[in-house]
């Protein structure tokens, strides 16, 4: 599942109501059957917040470890992420001396841990170079068809007909919900930009 | 609740200080040169050293860890990185115990190597036991991690964290009696001063140096004790899982 929509328009704030830790104003969310927030989800969500959020004076391996340990993740599961990011390199450096792009990919790491039901990832994409890129995608994608459900945000719309589904998202309010083509189809267009355009222009 | 989270979060905490050798040997060096500075800043009154050199070496690890501590938590809210615990299957109080253990094992060594250099090379004389001056130091420092932990939930930024050394621990140091006798204050002052957790630790302190009573000794640790939970809960009741 996609989320997109310009910077400003409400996905972040989504996704910390969904993951439990925005406080919400008026109404409910209820995740995985339960309410948002909830203690039990707790082990169930993997959630990856828009700026990196590991510890920069630590490594990649030290950061996994400490919250392999939280999540009760077997240790080769360290490993496993760290191929997964393909950051077995850079593993023992300390994660202020990496890239933007490369700590990113140690949070988004940290969120794989668990083997979380629900996957919450906030742009986990940008700054990566077109070839990891892509190679992200099909991991989430070979998630997704393990049974993972994933929730991620972009502002990019090439991006988005790699998502099943696509949340649009303006202001804080959703435009439409649907999968690529129907959006498309139901927009008469051809590109999704022009597609988010029509609907934006339909709606006020 | 778990130990394994607990003690995660203390290795995760000391190996992030093992990072920063020069924070260490801050730690470890600058209470036992104050000391010495102390020394012969009153090398002409040996008596003024006689009877403040003691509870100083349980005083330092006070003022350290509240900065420590409180820009420690400050970069943990400011990096996200307690927004990502506060997703995970952690409680609160795995935290803040994990950085109370860490940080009261950085104040036992500290207090240590501070009493070592205090009543060995700088011949301070200690009728108690320097055993109970190095756990009272220890004490003290948990106190001084607890309101630097309340005191970080009031900082937007590091600057502002800073500040706050002066602001909370300074007024408490004039007033706690280690200067100036408390009962030569204005009499509103030496009101105050009882209201203040760093009063009780100096009179445990000078108390254990004198070979002082234990009862009064341990009556003294108490009420640091019970000041340090106080903080320590109203720390855990400003760590929000929800923020806006």
């Amino acid at each position: 599942m996609g989320l997109l929509g310009p910077s400003g328009s409400g996905k972040t704030t989504l996704m910390r109501a969904i993951v439990g830790v925005q406080v919400i104003r008026s109404g409910t969310v209820e995740v995985l059957g339960l309410p948002a927030g909830a203690p039990e989800l707790r082990h169930r969500i993997g959630y990856m917040t828009q700026a990196p959020s590991v510890y920069g004076d630590l490594t990649a391996r030290e950061n996994l470890d400490y919250f392999a340990r939280i999540v009760e993740a077997a240790p080769e599961r360290v490993e496993d992420v760290l191929e997964t990011v393909d950051l077995i390199r850079l593993s023992r450096r300390p994660v202020r001396s990496l890239s933007g792009g490369e700590r990113s990919r140690v949070s988004l790491a940290a969120a794989l841990l668990g083997r979380p039901d629900l996957l919450v990832l906030d742009e986990p994409t940008v700054g990566l170079d077109p070839v990891l890129r892509r190679d992200l995608w099909n991991t989430f994608h070979r998630l997704a068809e393990a049974g993972t459900s994933l929730l991620v945000s972009s502002h990019v719309m090439d991006e988005a007909d790699r998502c099943d589904e696509l949340i649009l998202i303006r202001d804080g309010r959703i435009l439409a919900q649907a999968p690529p083509e129907e959006l498309l189809r139901s927009t008469g267009t051809d590109w999704l930009g022009d597609a988010f355009l029509v609907l934006v222009e339909g709606a006020s | 609740m778990s130990a394994r989270v607990t003690i995660a979060t203390t290795l995760r905490v000391l190996r992030q200080l093992r990072r920063d050798p020069r924070t260490v040997a801050l730690v470890f060096v600058v209470p036992p040169l104050l000391l010495t500075l102390f020394r012969y800043v009153f090398d002409g009154q040996p008596q003024t050293f006689d009877r403040i050199g003691g509870p100083l070496v349980g005083i330092f690890p006070f003022v350290l860890m509240f900065v420590i501590t409180s820009i420690t938590m400050l970069r943990e809210r400011t990096t996200g990185t307690l927004e990502r615990l506060m997703t995970l299957p952690l409680s609160k109080l795995d935290l803040l115990l994990g950085y109370a253990l860490a940080f009261g094992l950085v104040a036992a060594v500290q207090a240590t190597v501070t009493a070592a250099v205090a009543f060995g090379l700088l011949g301070l004389n200690v009728e108690g036991s320097i055993v109970v001056v190095v756990l009272l130091a220890v004490g003290n420092a948990l106190l001084g991690m607890a309101l630097g932990l309340l005191a970080s939930a009031f900082a937007q930024t590091e600057f502002q964290a800073v500040q706050f050394m002066p602001a909370f621990v300074l007024p408490q140091f004039l007033l706690c009696g280690l200067l100036v006798a408390r009962d030569q204050m204005a009499p509103a002052l030496e009101w105050i001063s009882y209201a203040l957790p760093l009063t009780w630790a100096y009179d445990g302190l000078q108390r254990a140096v004198d070979g002082g009573d234990a009862a009064l000794i341990a009556r003294d640790a108490a009420i640091v004790f019970a000041v340090t939970l106080l903080a320590l809960a109203l720390a855990a009741a400003t760590l929000r899982r929800r923020t806006p």
